[in-house]
Protein backbone atom coordinates (compact mmCIF):
# COMPACT_ATOMS: atom_id res chain seq x y z
CA UNK A 1 0.00 0.00 0.00
CA UNK A 2 1.40 3.24 -1.43
CA UNK A 3 -0.02 5.81 0.88
CA UNK A 4 -2.66 3.79 3.38
CA UNK A 5 -3.05 7.48 5.13
CA UNK A 6 -4.44 9.11 2.06
CA UNK A 7 -7.00 6.13 2.06
CA UNK A 8 -8.33 7.04 5.34
CA UNK A 9 -8.62 11.19 4.66
CA UNK A 10 -10.56 10.21 1.61
CA UNK A 11 -13.24 8.43 2.92
CA UNK A 12 -15.80 9.77 5.78
CA UNK A 13 -17.45 6.62 6.15
CA UNK A 14 -14.11 5.02 6.84
CA UNK A 15 -13.03 7.46 8.87
CA UNK A 16 -15.97 7.26 11.15
CA UNK A 17 -15.77 3.85 11.28
CA UNK A 18 -12.30 4.02 12.84
CA UNK A 19 -12.84 6.83 14.98
CA UNK A 20 -15.98 4.59 16.82
CA UNK A 21 -13.47 2.30 17.36
CA UNK A 22 -10.71 4.32 18.79
CA UNK A 23 -13.57 5.56 21.02
CA UNK A 24 -14.87 2.14 22.49
CA UNK A 25 -11.71 1.14 23.52
CA UNK A 26 -12.08 3.86 26.09
CA UNK A 27 -15.46 2.28 27.13
CA UNK A 28 -13.98 -0.92 27.18
CA UNK A 29 -11.75 -0.02 29.80
CA UNK A 30 -13.82 2.64 31.46
CA UNK A 31 -17.27 1.60 31.52
CA UNK A 32 -17.67 -2.17 30.95
CA UNK A 33 -15.75 -3.35 33.52
CA UNK A 34 -18.03 -1.46 36.30
CA UNK A 35 -21.25 -2.81 35.16
CA UNK A 36 -20.07 -6.35 36.45
CA UNK A 37 -18.29 -4.79 39.84
CA UNK A 38 -19.94 -5.88 43.25
CA UNK A 39 -18.91 -2.29 44.43
CA UNK A 40 -21.48 -0.57 41.85
CA UNK A 41 -23.75 -3.40 42.03
CA UNK A 42 -24.33 -4.08 46.15
CA UNK A 43 -26.86 -1.37 47.92
CA UNK A 44 -25.66 0.20 51.09
CA UNK A 45 -27.10 -1.31 54.42
CA UNK A 46 -29.78 1.12 54.76
CA UNK A 47 -31.23 1.66 51.61
CA UNK A 48 -34.84 0.98 50.80
CA UNK A 49 -36.55 0.97 48.03
CA UNK A 50 -38.86 4.57 47.59
CA UNK A 51 -42.11 4.46 48.45
CA UNK A 52 -45.16 4.87 45.76
CA UNK A 53 -45.28 8.92 46.78
CA UNK A 54 -41.35 9.08 46.62
CA UNK A 55 -41.17 7.27 43.35
CA UNK A 56 -44.18 9.81 41.95
CA UNK A 57 -42.15 12.62 43.64
CA UNK A 58 -39.44 11.33 42.00
CA UNK A 59 -41.28 11.37 38.03
CA UNK A 60 -42.19 15.33 39.07
CA UNK A 61 -38.64 16.10 39.99
CA UNK A 62 -37.84 14.60 36.51
CA UNK A 63 -40.52 16.40 34.78
CA UNK A 64 -39.59 19.47 36.39
CA UNK A 65 -36.16 19.47 35.03
CA UNK A 66 -34.81 20.39 38.72
CA UNK A 67 -32.08 18.40 37.67
CA UNK A 68 -30.78 20.78 34.97
CA UNK A 69 -30.14 23.05 38.24
CA UNK A 70 -29.66 20.57 41.23
CA UNK A 71 -26.67 17.85 41.31
CA UNK A 72 -27.09 15.14 43.37
CA UNK A 73 -23.45 14.02 43.81
CA UNK A 74 -21.35 14.85 46.85
CA UNK A 75 -17.76 14.49 45.81
CA UNK A 76 -15.02 13.72 48.46
CA UNK A 77 -14.09 17.25 48.82
CA UNK A 78 -14.03 19.10 52.31
CA UNK A 79 -15.68 21.44 50.89
CA UNK A 80 -18.58 19.89 49.98
CA UNK A 81 -18.62 17.27 52.46
CA UNK A 82 -18.64 20.36 54.91
CA UNK A 83 -21.63 21.92 53.47
CA UNK A 84 -23.65 18.84 51.92
CA UNK A 85 -22.25 15.79 54.49
CA UNK A 86 -20.51 12.71 53.38
CA UNK A 87 -19.51 12.28 50.07
CA UNK A 88 -21.78 9.94 47.78
CA UNK A 89 -21.24 6.33 47.17
CA UNK A 90 -22.03 3.82 44.75
CA UNK A 91 -24.11 1.89 46.63
CA UNK A 92 -26.61 4.69 47.00
CA UNK A 93 -27.38 4.58 44.07
CA UNK A 94 -27.91 1.31 42.87
CA UNK A 95 -31.44 1.05 42.18
CA UNK A 96 -32.03 4.63 40.79
CA UNK A 97 -32.94 4.18 37.10
CA UNK A 98 -32.27 6.48 35.34
CA UNK A 99 -29.50 8.12 37.82
CA UNK A 100 -29.86 12.04 38.91
CA UNK A 101 -26.27 12.90 39.84
CA UNK A 102 -26.74 15.70 37.27
CA UNK A 103 -23.63 18.08 36.38
CA UNK A 104 -24.87 21.58 37.03
CA UNK A 105 -25.22 23.22 40.33
CA UNK A 106 -27.15 26.59 39.97
CA UNK A 107 -28.96 25.58 43.73
CA UNK A 108 -27.21 23.44 45.96
CA UNK A 109 -26.47 19.93 45.57
CA UNK A 110 -29.77 17.84 46.69
CA UNK A 111 -27.73 14.43 46.97
CA UNK A 112 -28.61 15.04 51.55
CA UNK A 113 -31.29 17.21 51.21
CA UNK A 114 -33.39 14.86 53.12
CA UNK A 115 -33.94 15.78 56.95
CA UNK A 116 -32.15 18.97 56.10
CA UNK A 117 -35.18 21.25 56.38
CA UNK A 118 -38.85 20.77 57.55
CA UNK A 119 -41.54 19.56 54.87
CA UNK A 120 -43.67 23.23 55.93
CA UNK A 121 -40.00 24.80 54.62
CA UNK A 122 -40.12 22.76 51.49
CA UNK A 123 -43.71 23.41 50.95
CA UNK A 124 -43.14 27.72 51.08
CA UNK A 125 -39.90 27.12 49.33
CA UNK A 126 -41.14 25.36 46.20
CA UNK A 127 -44.61 27.85 45.83
CA UNK A 128 -41.50 31.05 46.04
CA UNK A 129 -38.24 30.05 47.02
CA UNK A 130 -38.26 34.14 47.91
CA UNK A 131 -40.62 33.23 50.37
CA UNK A 132 -37.64 32.13 52.87
CA UNK A 133 -34.79 33.01 50.64
CA UNK A 134 -35.03 36.33 49.35
CA UNK A 135 -31.71 35.77 47.83
CA UNK A 136 -33.01 33.16 46.01
CA UNK A 137 -32.97 32.99 41.91
CA UNK A 138 -35.27 29.32 41.76
CA UNK A 139 -38.35 29.60 40.27
CA UNK A 140 -41.26 29.12 41.95
CA UNK A 141 -43.57 25.99 41.37
CA UNK A 142 -47.27 26.70 42.41
CA UNK A 143 -48.69 23.83 40.64
CA UNK A 144 -47.89 21.26 42.38
CA UNK A 145 -49.64 21.89 45.14
CA UNK A 146 -52.70 22.02 42.45
CA UNK A 147 -52.45 19.04 40.67
CA UNK A 148 -53.32 16.08 42.56
CA UNK A 149 -52.08 12.15 41.75
CA UNK A 150 -54.79 9.97 40.19
CA UNK A 151 -51.69 6.69 40.94
CA UNK A 152 -53.24 5.30 38.24
CA UNK A 153 -49.77 4.59 36.35
CA UNK A 154 -47.65 4.04 40.09
CA UNK A 155 -48.27 0.47 40.42
CA UNK A 156 -46.83 -0.38 36.53
CA UNK A 157 -43.92 2.00 37.57
CA UNK A 158 -43.15 0.05 40.27
CA UNK A 159 -43.08 -3.46 38.34
CA UNK A 160 -40.93 -1.48 35.72
CA UNK A 161 -38.29 -0.92 38.61
CA UNK A 162 -38.56 -4.24 39.59
CA UNK A 163 -37.38 -5.72 36.63
CA UNK A 164 -34.40 -3.47 36.88
CA UNK A 165 -33.60 -5.54 40.27
CA UNK A 166 -35.44 -3.14 42.76
CA UNK A 167 -36.91 -5.30 45.38
CA UNK A 168 -40.61 -4.24 45.56
CA UNK A 169 -43.02 -6.89 47.45
CA UNK A 170 -46.44 -7.81 45.48
CA UNK A 171 -47.64 -5.73 48.04
CA UNK A 172 -46.51 -2.43 47.56
CA UNK A 173 -47.32 -2.66 44.20
CA UNK A 174 -50.93 -3.10 45.05
CA UNK A 175 -50.91 -0.67 47.59
CA UNK A 176 -49.18 1.66 45.42
CA UNK A 177 -52.71 3.63 43.67
CA UNK A 178 -53.70 3.70 47.41
CA UNK A 179 -51.18 5.27 48.60
CA UNK A 180 -50.93 8.24 46.20
CA UNK A 181 -54.47 8.82 45.02
CA UNK A 182 -55.52 11.68 45.84
CA UNK A 183 -51.82 13.05 47.08
CA UNK A 184 -50.83 16.73 45.38
CA UNK A 185 -47.92 16.63 43.21
CA UNK A 186 -46.72 18.85 46.10
CA UNK A 187 -46.64 16.36 48.94
CA UNK A 188 -45.13 13.48 46.66
CA UNK A 189 -42.01 15.54 45.47
CA UNK A 190 -41.18 16.55 49.07
CA UNK A 191 -41.73 12.57 50.49
CA UNK A 192 -38.98 12.26 47.45
CA UNK A 193 -36.23 14.90 48.76
CA UNK A 194 -37.17 14.61 52.29
CA UNK A 195 -35.88 11.18 50.89
CA UNK A 196 -32.79 12.01 50.03
CA UNK A 197 -29.69 10.90 51.16
CA UNK A 198 -31.01 9.14 54.50
CA UNK A 199 -30.11 5.64 53.61
CA UNK A 200 -26.52 5.99 53.98
CA UNK A 201 -25.91 5.22 57.81
CA UNK B 1 -12.16 -6.21 40.81
CA UNK B 2 -11.46 -9.48 39.68
CA UNK B 3 -8.59 -11.19 37.97
CA UNK B 4 -10.52 -10.97 34.40
CA UNK B 5 -11.32 -7.99 34.36
CA UNK B 6 -7.71 -6.47 35.99
CA UNK B 7 -5.86 -8.12 32.48
CA UNK B 8 -8.76 -6.87 30.41
CA UNK B 9 -8.13 -3.66 31.27
CA UNK B 10 -4.45 -3.60 31.85
CA UNK B 11 -3.92 -5.35 28.31
CA UNK B 12 -6.25 -3.01 26.27
CA UNK B 13 -4.63 -0.12 28.63
CA UNK B 14 -0.48 -0.63 28.04
CA UNK B 15 -1.38 -2.40 24.34
CA UNK B 16 -2.90 1.34 23.28
CA UNK B 17 0.24 3.23 24.87
CA UNK B 18 2.22 1.00 22.86
CA UNK B 19 0.13 0.94 19.79
CA UNK B 20 0.10 4.67 19.95
CA UNK B 21 4.47 4.39 20.14
CA UNK B 22 4.46 2.15 16.35
CA UNK B 23 1.28 4.59 15.16
CA UNK B 24 3.53 7.65 15.60
CA UNK B 25 6.86 5.87 14.10
CA UNK B 26 4.79 4.43 10.93
CA UNK B 27 3.40 8.46 10.85
CA UNK B 28 7.16 9.42 10.70
CA UNK B 29 8.31 7.34 7.74
CA UNK B 30 7.55 8.91 3.87
CA UNK B 31 4.90 6.87 2.55
CA UNK B 32 3.63 8.73 -0.23
CA UNK B 33 5.90 8.55 -2.92
CA UNK B 34 7.04 11.75 -2.71
CA UNK B 35 10.22 13.42 -1.89
CA UNK B 36 10.10 15.39 1.28
CA UNK B 37 9.44 19.06 1.18
CA UNK B 38 7.92 18.87 -2.38
CA UNK B 39 4.19 19.05 -3.38
CA UNK B 40 1.92 16.52 -2.80
CA UNK B 41 -0.03 18.05 -5.86
CA UNK B 42 -2.57 19.92 -4.56
CA UNK B 43 -3.02 23.48 -4.58
CA UNK B 44 -5.29 25.96 -4.62
CA UNK B 45 -5.18 29.63 -4.80
CA UNK B 46 -1.55 29.15 -4.91
CA UNK B 47 -1.36 27.63 -1.78
CA UNK B 48 0.71 24.00 -1.96
CA UNK B 49 0.35 20.73 0.45
CA UNK B 50 4.29 19.67 0.83
CA UNK B 51 5.15 16.63 2.29
CA UNK B 52 6.62 17.58 5.27
CA UNK B 53 7.30 15.69 8.55
CA UNK B 54 5.69 16.09 11.49
CA UNK B 55 7.23 19.20 13.50
CA UNK B 56 10.02 17.47 15.87
CA UNK B 57 8.57 19.80 18.81
CA UNK B 58 5.29 17.98 18.44
CA UNK B 59 6.75 14.35 18.46
CA UNK B 60 9.10 14.70 20.92
CA UNK B 61 5.58 15.75 23.18
CA UNK B 62 3.95 12.73 21.66
CA UNK B 63 6.61 10.68 23.21
CA UNK B 64 6.85 12.11 26.21
CA UNK B 65 3.03 11.76 26.67
CA UNK B 66 3.76 7.80 26.16
CA UNK B 67 6.20 7.93 29.12
CA UNK B 68 3.52 10.17 31.19
CA UNK B 69 1.46 7.22 30.45
CA UNK B 70 3.50 4.54 31.69
CA UNK B 71 5.01 6.67 34.55
CA UNK B 72 1.48 7.68 36.08
CA UNK B 73 -0.21 3.98 35.67
CA UNK B 74 3.04 2.97 37.95
CA UNK B 75 2.27 4.60 40.43
CA UNK B 76 -1.54 5.30 40.48
CA UNK B 77 -4.56 2.72 40.44
CA UNK B 78 -5.43 2.91 36.58
CA UNK B 79 -4.72 -0.59 36.11
CA UNK B 80 -7.68 -2.71 37.43
CA UNK B 81 -7.00 -3.53 40.76
CA UNK B 82 -3.69 -2.62 41.10
CA UNK B 83 -2.87 -0.20 43.56
CA UNK B 84 -0.13 2.01 42.31
CA UNK B 85 3.35 2.48 43.78
CA UNK B 86 2.11 5.33 45.82
CA UNK B 87 -0.79 3.80 47.33
CA UNK B 88 -2.81 6.56 46.44
CA UNK B 89 -6.81 6.36 46.58
CA UNK B 90 -9.17 9.30 46.15
CA UNK B 91 -11.27 8.43 48.82
CA UNK B 92 -12.74 5.23 50.58
CA UNK B 93 -15.43 4.27 48.34
CA UNK B 94 -15.96 0.82 48.67
CA UNK B 95 -18.36 1.64 52.20
CA UNK B 96 -22.24 0.41 52.72
CA UNK B 97 -22.15 2.51 56.07
CA UNK B 98 -21.37 5.34 57.68
CA UNK B 99 -19.75 3.24 60.32
CA UNK B 100 -17.84 1.67 57.45
CA UNK B 101 -16.56 4.95 55.96
CA UNK B 102 -15.18 5.86 59.60
CA UNK B 103 -13.45 2.49 59.64
CA UNK B 104 -12.03 3.02 56.18
CA UNK B 105 -10.49 5.84 57.22
CA UNK B 106 -8.38 4.51 59.97
CA UNK B 107 -7.65 1.18 58.41
CA UNK B 108 -6.32 3.24 55.38
CA UNK B 109 -3.88 5.28 57.54
CA UNK B 110 -2.78 1.88 59.29
CA UNK B 111 -2.07 0.20 55.92
CA UNK B 112 0.25 3.17 54.49
CA UNK B 113 -2.36 4.68 52.17
CA UNK B 114 -2.87 8.15 51.00
CA UNK B 115 -6.24 8.50 51.00
CA UNK B 116 -6.67 12.33 49.25
CA UNK B 117 -10.01 13.14 51.11
CA UNK B 118 -8.71 12.03 54.35
CA UNK B 119 -5.60 13.45 54.02
CA UNK B 120 -7.86 17.02 53.41
CA UNK B 121 -9.85 16.33 56.31
CA UNK B 122 -6.21 15.77 58.53
CA UNK B 123 -4.96 19.23 57.49
CA UNK B 124 -8.50 20.88 58.33
CA UNK B 125 -8.45 19.02 61.68
CA UNK B 126 -4.89 20.44 62.71
CA UNK B 127 -5.70 23.84 61.19
CA UNK B 128 -9.47 24.35 63.00
CA UNK B 129 -9.47 21.73 65.26
CA UNK B 130 -7.56 23.72 68.33
CA UNK B 131 -9.37 26.71 67.79
CA UNK B 132 -12.77 24.97 67.96
CA UNK B 133 -11.81 23.18 71.14
CA UNK B 134 -11.10 26.60 72.62
CA UNK B 135 -13.90 27.92 71.93
CA UNK B 136 -15.54 25.10 73.07
CA UNK B 137 -13.87 25.83 76.84
CA UNK B 138 -15.78 29.12 76.60
CA UNK B 139 -19.16 29.53 77.95
CA UNK B 140 -21.73 30.63 75.20
CA UNK B 141 -22.84 33.48 76.84
CA UNK B 142 -19.04 34.76 77.37
CA UNK B 143 -18.39 33.44 73.11
CA UNK B 144 -20.81 36.03 72.07
CA UNK B 145 -18.66 38.54 73.08
CA UNK B 146 -15.72 37.65 70.98
CA UNK B 147 -16.01 39.22 67.59
CA UNK B 148 -13.48 36.72 66.10
CA UNK B 149 -15.87 33.43 66.57
CA UNK B 150 -19.08 35.20 65.63
CA UNK B 151 -17.01 35.67 62.81
CA UNK B 152 -16.72 32.12 62.57
CA UNK B 153 -20.43 31.47 64.01
CA UNK B 154 -21.83 33.64 61.17
CA UNK B 155 -20.16 31.93 58.60
CA UNK B 156 -21.85 28.85 59.77
CA UNK B 157 -25.19 30.38 60.42
CA UNK B 158 -25.20 31.97 56.60
CA UNK B 159 -24.71 28.36 55.13
CA UNK B 160 -26.41 25.97 57.44
CA UNK B 161 -29.44 28.66 59.03
CA UNK B 162 -30.07 31.24 56.52
CA UNK B 163 -32.53 29.42 54.33
CA UNK B 164 -34.67 29.67 57.21
CA UNK B 165 -34.32 31.94 59.27
CA UNK B 166 -32.80 34.55 56.80
CA UNK B 167 -29.28 36.00 55.99
CA UNK B 168 -30.03 38.84 58.54
CA UNK B 169 -31.30 36.22 60.95
CA UNK B 170 -34.80 38.35 61.45
CA UNK B 171 -36.62 35.23 59.90
CA UNK B 172 -39.45 34.90 57.74
CA UNK B 173 -42.85 34.63 58.33
CA UNK B 174 -44.76 31.17 58.22
CA UNK B 175 -43.04 29.56 61.25
CA UNK B 176 -39.13 31.07 60.78
CA UNK B 177 -38.52 32.51 63.86
CA UNK B 178 -36.48 35.93 64.24
CA UNK B 179 -33.44 35.26 66.25
CA UNK B 180 -32.70 38.65 66.45
CA UNK B 181 -35.94 40.50 68.49
CA UNK B 182 -34.90 38.64 72.34
CA UNK B 183 -38.16 36.78 72.19
CA UNK B 184 -37.63 33.02 72.85
CA UNK B 185 -39.86 30.17 72.16
CA UNK B 186 -37.60 27.92 73.99
CA UNK B 187 -35.47 29.81 75.69
CA UNK B 188 -32.72 32.18 76.00
CA UNK B 189 -29.84 30.64 78.05
CA UNK B 190 -26.77 29.74 75.80
CA UNK B 191 -27.37 26.33 76.74
CA UNK B 192 -31.36 26.24 75.62
CA UNK B 193 -29.70 27.21 72.34
CA UNK B 194 -27.56 24.74 72.65
CA UNK B 195 -29.97 22.42 73.12
CA UNK B 196 -32.56 23.73 70.58
CA UNK B 197 -29.43 23.31 67.71
CA UNK B 198 -28.52 19.92 69.00
CA UNK B 199 -31.73 18.11 69.16
CA UNK B 200 -33.86 20.23 67.19
CA UNK B 201 -37.40 21.25 68.41
CA UNK B 202 -41.09 20.23 67.06
CA UNK B 203 -43.74 22.11 67.84
CA UNK B 204 -47.11 20.96 68.43
CA UNK B 205 -50.13 23.59 68.39
CA UNK B 206 -53.04 21.44 67.75
CA UNK B 207 -56.36 22.18 65.40
CA UNK B 208 -59.32 23.46 67.19
CA UNK B 209 -61.66 23.60 64.41
CA UNK B 210 -63.44 20.10 65.50
CA UNK B 211 -63.27 21.17 69.29
CA UNK B 212 -64.27 24.67 69.21
CA UNK B 213 -66.04 25.19 65.82
CA UNK B 214 -65.82 27.92 63.50
CA UNK B 215 -67.47 30.77 66.15
CA UNK B 216 -65.43 29.33 69.11
CA UNK B 217 -62.48 30.30 66.81
CA UNK B 218 -63.48 33.37 65.82
CA UNK B 219 -64.13 34.10 69.83
CA UNK B 220 -60.84 33.08 71.13
CA UNK B 221 -59.37 35.05 67.75
CA UNK B 222 -60.66 38.30 69.68
CA UNK B 223 -59.28 37.54 72.59
CA UNK B 224 -56.06 36.43 71.81
CA UNK B 225 -55.44 39.66 69.73
CA UNK B 226 -56.85 41.77 72.98
CA UNK B 227 -53.98 40.40 74.82
CA UNK B 228 -51.45 41.97 72.27
CA UNK B 229 -53.71 45.58 72.85
CA UNK B 230 -55.60 45.21 69.66
CA UNK B 231 -58.79 46.63 68.86
CA UNK B 232 -61.50 43.51 68.99
CA UNK B 233 -65.16 42.97 69.19
CA UNK B 234 -64.79 43.16 73.43
CA UNK B 235 -68.03 40.75 73.59
CA UNK B 236 -66.54 38.39 71.57
CA UNK B 237 -63.18 38.52 73.05
CA UNK B 238 -65.01 38.01 76.13
CA UNK B 239 -66.32 34.79 75.10
CA UNK B 240 -63.21 33.63 73.99
CA UNK B 241 -61.22 34.37 77.16
CA UNK B 242 -64.22 31.89 79.00
CA UNK B 243 -62.64 29.44 76.17
CA UNK B 244 -59.29 30.13 76.66
CA UNK B 245 -58.73 27.88 79.48
CA UNK B 246 -57.78 25.03 76.96
CA UNK B 247 -54.91 27.37 75.45
CA UNK B 248 -53.83 28.55 78.67
CA UNK B 249 -52.37 24.94 79.22
CA UNK B 250 -49.39 25.37 77.12
CA UNK B 251 -49.80 29.33 76.71
CA UNK B 252 -50.58 30.01 80.06
CA UNK B 253 -53.73 31.73 82.10
CA UNK B 254 -52.18 35.23 81.16
CA UNK B 255 -51.16 34.13 77.63
CA UNK B 256 -47.19 35.00 78.24
CA UNK B 257 -46.63 31.66 76.97
CA UNK B 258 -44.41 28.33 77.80
CA UNK B 259 -40.75 27.76 77.30
CA UNK B 260 -40.29 24.09 78.46
CA UNK B 261 -42.99 23.98 75.51
CA UNK B 262 -41.99 26.54 73.09
CA UNK B 263 -45.57 27.78 73.60
CA UNK B 264 -45.29 31.24 72.26
CA UNK B 265 -45.80 34.70 74.01
CA UNK B 266 -49.33 35.82 72.41
CA UNK B 267 -49.26 39.09 74.13
CA UNK B 268 -46.21 40.60 72.93
CA UNK B 269 -47.69 41.55 69.30
CA UNK B 270 -44.55 39.22 68.03
CA UNK B 271 -45.84 36.70 65.79
CA UNK B 272 -44.55 33.35 64.06
CA UNK B 273 -47.35 32.87 61.64
CA UNK B 274 -48.66 36.46 60.97
CA UNK B 275 -50.64 38.15 63.98
CA UNK B 276 -53.21 39.73 61.08
CA UNK B 277 -56.71 38.33 62.01
CA UNK B 278 -57.20 35.86 59.08
CA UNK B 279 -53.63 34.41 59.73
CA UNK B 280 -54.87 33.67 63.68
CA UNK B 281 -57.77 32.22 62.67
CA UNK B 282 -55.55 29.80 60.51
CA UNK B 283 -53.42 28.72 63.30
CA UNK B 284 -56.75 28.06 65.52
CA UNK B 285 -58.75 26.18 63.28
CA UNK B 286 -56.15 24.05 61.39
CA UNK B 287 -53.30 24.20 63.84
CA UNK B 288 -49.54 24.81 63.64
CA UNK B 289 -46.43 22.01 63.48
CA UNK B 290 -43.27 24.06 63.21
CA UNK B 291 -40.31 22.04 62.90
CA UNK B 292 -36.52 22.85 63.86
CA UNK B 293 -34.45 20.01 62.38
CA UNK B 294 -31.34 18.88 64.50
CA UNK B 295 -27.89 20.04 63.50
CA UNK B 296 -25.93 17.70 65.50
CA UNK B 297 -24.82 15.15 62.45
CA UNK B 298 -24.10 18.24 60.16
CA UNK B 299 -22.42 20.41 62.63
CA UNK B 300 -20.93 18.50 65.50
CA UNK B 301 -20.95 20.03 68.66
CA UNK B 302 -17.74 22.04 68.58
CA UNK B 303 -19.67 23.85 65.57
CA UNK B 304 -22.78 24.26 67.40
CA UNK B 305 -21.73 26.02 70.52
CA UNK B 306 -19.97 28.23 68.05
CA UNK B 307 -23.32 29.19 66.25
CA UNK B 308 -25.60 28.98 69.51
CA UNK B 309 -23.26 32.03 70.59
CA UNK B 310 -23.53 33.85 67.27
CA UNK B 311 -27.30 33.46 67.48
CA UNK B 312 -26.65 34.56 71.49
CA UNK B 313 -24.95 37.50 70.10
CA UNK B 314 -27.40 38.47 67.83
CA UNK B 315 -30.03 39.44 71.01
CA UNK B 316 -27.38 40.47 73.52
CA UNK B 317 -25.31 43.10 72.31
Amino acid sequence: MKNAHELIEKNVGLLTILILVAISFGAMVQITPLMFQQQTMEPVKGLRPYTALELEGRDIYIREGCVGCHSQMIRPFRAETERYGHYSVAGESVWEHPFLWGSKRTGPDLARVGGRYSDEWHRVHLLNPRNVVPESNMPGFPWLAENTLDGELTAKKMEVFRGFGVPYTDEDIAGAKAAVKGKTEMQALIAYLQSLGTHLK
Amino acid sequence: MSMFWTIWISVITLGLIIGCYFLLRWCLSNKTGVAEGESMGHEFDGIEELNNQLPRWWTIMFYMTIVWGFLYLALYPGLGSYEGILGWKSSNQNIQSLEESAQARIDAKEQGYIVEYDRELDFAAEKFDPIFEAYAQVPVEELAKDPEANKVGQRLFLQNCSQCHGSDARGQNGGFPNLTDNDWLYGSSGAKIVETLTLGRKAAMPAWLDAMGEDGIEEVVNYVLSLSGRDVDPQLAEAGKARFAVCAACHGMDGKGNQALGAPNLTDNIWLYGGSHRAVTETLTYGRNGVMPSFKKTLGDDKIHVVAAYVYSLSND
